[in-house]
């Protein structure tokens, strides 16, 4: 399987603070891939330069074999990377509905001016922009849903719809920023499946951050560990959980303590 | 009857420019406080062509709005970058900019005004492009460009995630809310026949802007509503001399404090808008239950 993404020497600075420092991994085609490491460690900062939020300060990313570092988020989104958010940003006024239809956009191509005028092409696309959210908006279970105001929608249900809206683009890496935090033991064994469905169903890769060790340990096939911004591990999740750099940052060292 | 018609027709032409500032303020979330900006450039220039070039009416209500979009989109170059409040600030100056130039320009009129502008706005011409403009109004926040603007309102980094370019979608909505103004300010001028800069000063954007935010952000039937009344109260009360201006602030109070949202906030006054709102209460009372439901059974 060849890597379709892939961070090379990943630097970023924000003034004197490295919050990211030389990363290099890769997630594999197809593959579910863990981001893991303790609070501050850089994942999220990781997320935001891969989809362009932050500029890189060097090193480079490749997605699908191209370079990406440098290009707008929007134009990252296009090329068919996706994303959730560790606190969920959906369009909180808009149904569930509108939120995922939203999103469809780029699947139409009609102008402003066939939108204003009405002209064929725009009832067409507009028609199977409809189709395209009601169908999945079905396979995530939120079709009786559908109408809800996305901000009434209990807790779970939001990560769900945010995740449906990040499929909306039809992605060909969906990102997840740790989309278990808040959620109870049941609610997270759903999510576990919910990946791994997704997976198949879209024929996509995924890249998780998470803390709850059970989800990452559970689905991951590919883990890298983060530590102060720079990677401490990387392997099967076997290979990292009997790693003792890994033990040591989740845990504290042994017998160091001068207590 | 002439003055209920010429009401009628000052509400029509306040319409447009309200109608522009909804699809910025109310349906992308962008604050403006520089739109009589835009008005002063349609009305001018449409005075240019009708008074002093002669040319058609059409050409010049055309040559006002373009010009007004032109400016609007060198304004939104530098501008649109900035971050809500800072974008509000640079539109103010805009329009305030605006009016000092015109106020030393002597072949407008400069500060003394621009009399004796041939009549050409009626009833007619208002309707027509009211009509217009609300379609165009509709139809643009009815599509996948609409939503995407709404979606900058909700949520701008999510837009962005969700590949909608928000800068080109923010230009977007300015553009044609300038047009929009430029095309009531050319209505004006050839309305009132008599232009000068203080009818267009910081006064009349906010004026506009409290229009829109009245009859709820995000709806277009709440920004017809709003400026039917807005407009409208101040002649009622005419006889009231300047208490009518404190009725006028009062209504603009009272509905603010028991309706933030504004008249008709976020819904349409159509069938198929309050058919939308009372299913979206349906399902919202239908989860409500299901979840007390779980509750009583100690499941969650």
């Amino acid at each position: 399987m060849s890597a379709i993404l892939e961070l090379k020497g990943l630097t970023k600075c924000f003034g004197g603070l490295t919050a990211v420092g030389n990363v290099s991994f890769q997630v594999k085609e197809g593959g579910i891939s863990g981001l893991i490491g303790p609070n501050g460690a850089g994942k999220t900062t990781i997320f935001n330069l891969i989809t362009g939020v932050y500029k890189v300060t060097s090193g480079d990313i490749l997605f699908q074999g191209r370079s990406i570092s440098g290009r707008e988020p929007y134009q990252i989104a296009d090329a068919g990377i996706t994303r959730t958010f560790q606190n969920i940003r959906l369009f909180k006024n808009l149904s569930a509905f509108d939120n995922v239809l939203t999103a469809c956009h780029t699947s139409a191509k009609y102008s402003i001016l066939e939108s204003v005028c009405r002209l064929p092409r725009y009832w067409r696309e507009e028609k199977a922009l409809r189709e395209k959210a009601t169908s999945l908006l079905e396979i995530m279970g939120l079709s009786d849903r559908a109408d809800v105001v996305s901000s009434n929608l209990p807790y779970g249900l939001q990560r769900r719809l945010e995740i449906t809206r990040a499929l909306a683009l039809d992605p060909k890496l969906l990102l997840l920023d740790e989309p278990a935090a808040g959620m109870n033991p049941d609610e997270t064994k759903d999510l576990m499946r919910l990946i791994g469905e997704v997976r198949d169903r879209f024929n996509l890769s995924v890249l998780v951050i998470e803390h709850h060790m059970d989800l990452i340990m559970g689905v991951c096939e590919h883990i890298h560990v983060l530590n102060f911004g720079q990677s401490l591990a990387d392997g099967t999740p076997e290979e990292v959980s009997n790693d003792p750099k890994v033990v040591e940052a989740y845990l504290g060292g042994e017998g160091k303590k001068s207590c | 009857m002439e003055y209920i018609a010429g009401i009628a027709i000052l509400i029509g032409i306040n319409l447009i420019a309200v109608l522009g500032l909804s699809i910025l303020t109310g349906f992308t979330g962008l604050f403006s406080f520089g739109h009589a900006g835009f008005m002063a450039i349609g009305a001018y220039i449409a005075a240019i062509f009708t008074a002093r070039l002669h040319l058609p009416f059409v050409l010049a209500i055309a040559a006002g709005a373009a010009a007004a979009g032109f400016i609007s989109w060198l304004l939104g170059l530098i501008t649109l970058n900035l971050k809500g409040d800072y974008f509000c600030i640079a539109t103010m100056g805009f329009g305030e900019a605006v009016r000092v130039i015109l106020n030393n320009i002597p072949y407008v009129g400069g500060a003394r005004g621009w009399e004796s502008l041939p009549k050409l706005t009626n009833a007619w011409w208002v309707i027509g492009l009211d009509i217009v403009c609300v379609i165009v109004t509709w139809n643009l926040i009815n599509s996948r460009h609409g939503r995407n603007l709404v979606a900058v309102r909700e949520e701008e980094l999510a837009a962005q995630m969700s590949g909608i370019n928000v800068f080109r979608q923010k230009m977007i909505a300015l553009v044609i809310s300038a047009v929009f103004a430029g095309i009531a300010g050319a209505l004006m001028a050839n309305y009132m026949q008599y232009i000068r800069p203080t009818m267009f000063n910081m006064v009349k954007s906010t004026d506009l802007t409290i229009m829109v935010i009245f009859g709820g952000l995000g709806s277009i039937s709440g920004s017809i509503l709003g400026t039917a009344i807005l407009v409208s109260l101040p002649e009622v009360f005419r006889n009231f001399a300047q208490w009518r201006l404190v009725i006028y602030g009062l209504a603009v109070i009272v509905i603010m404090v028991s309706r933030p949202q504004g008249l008709v906030g976020g819904m349409e006054l159509t069938p198929s808008g309050i058919r939308k709102v009372m299913s979206a209460r349906k399902a919202k009372a239908a989860l409500a239950a299901e979840t007390k439901a779980l509750e009583k059974r100690g499941e969650i």
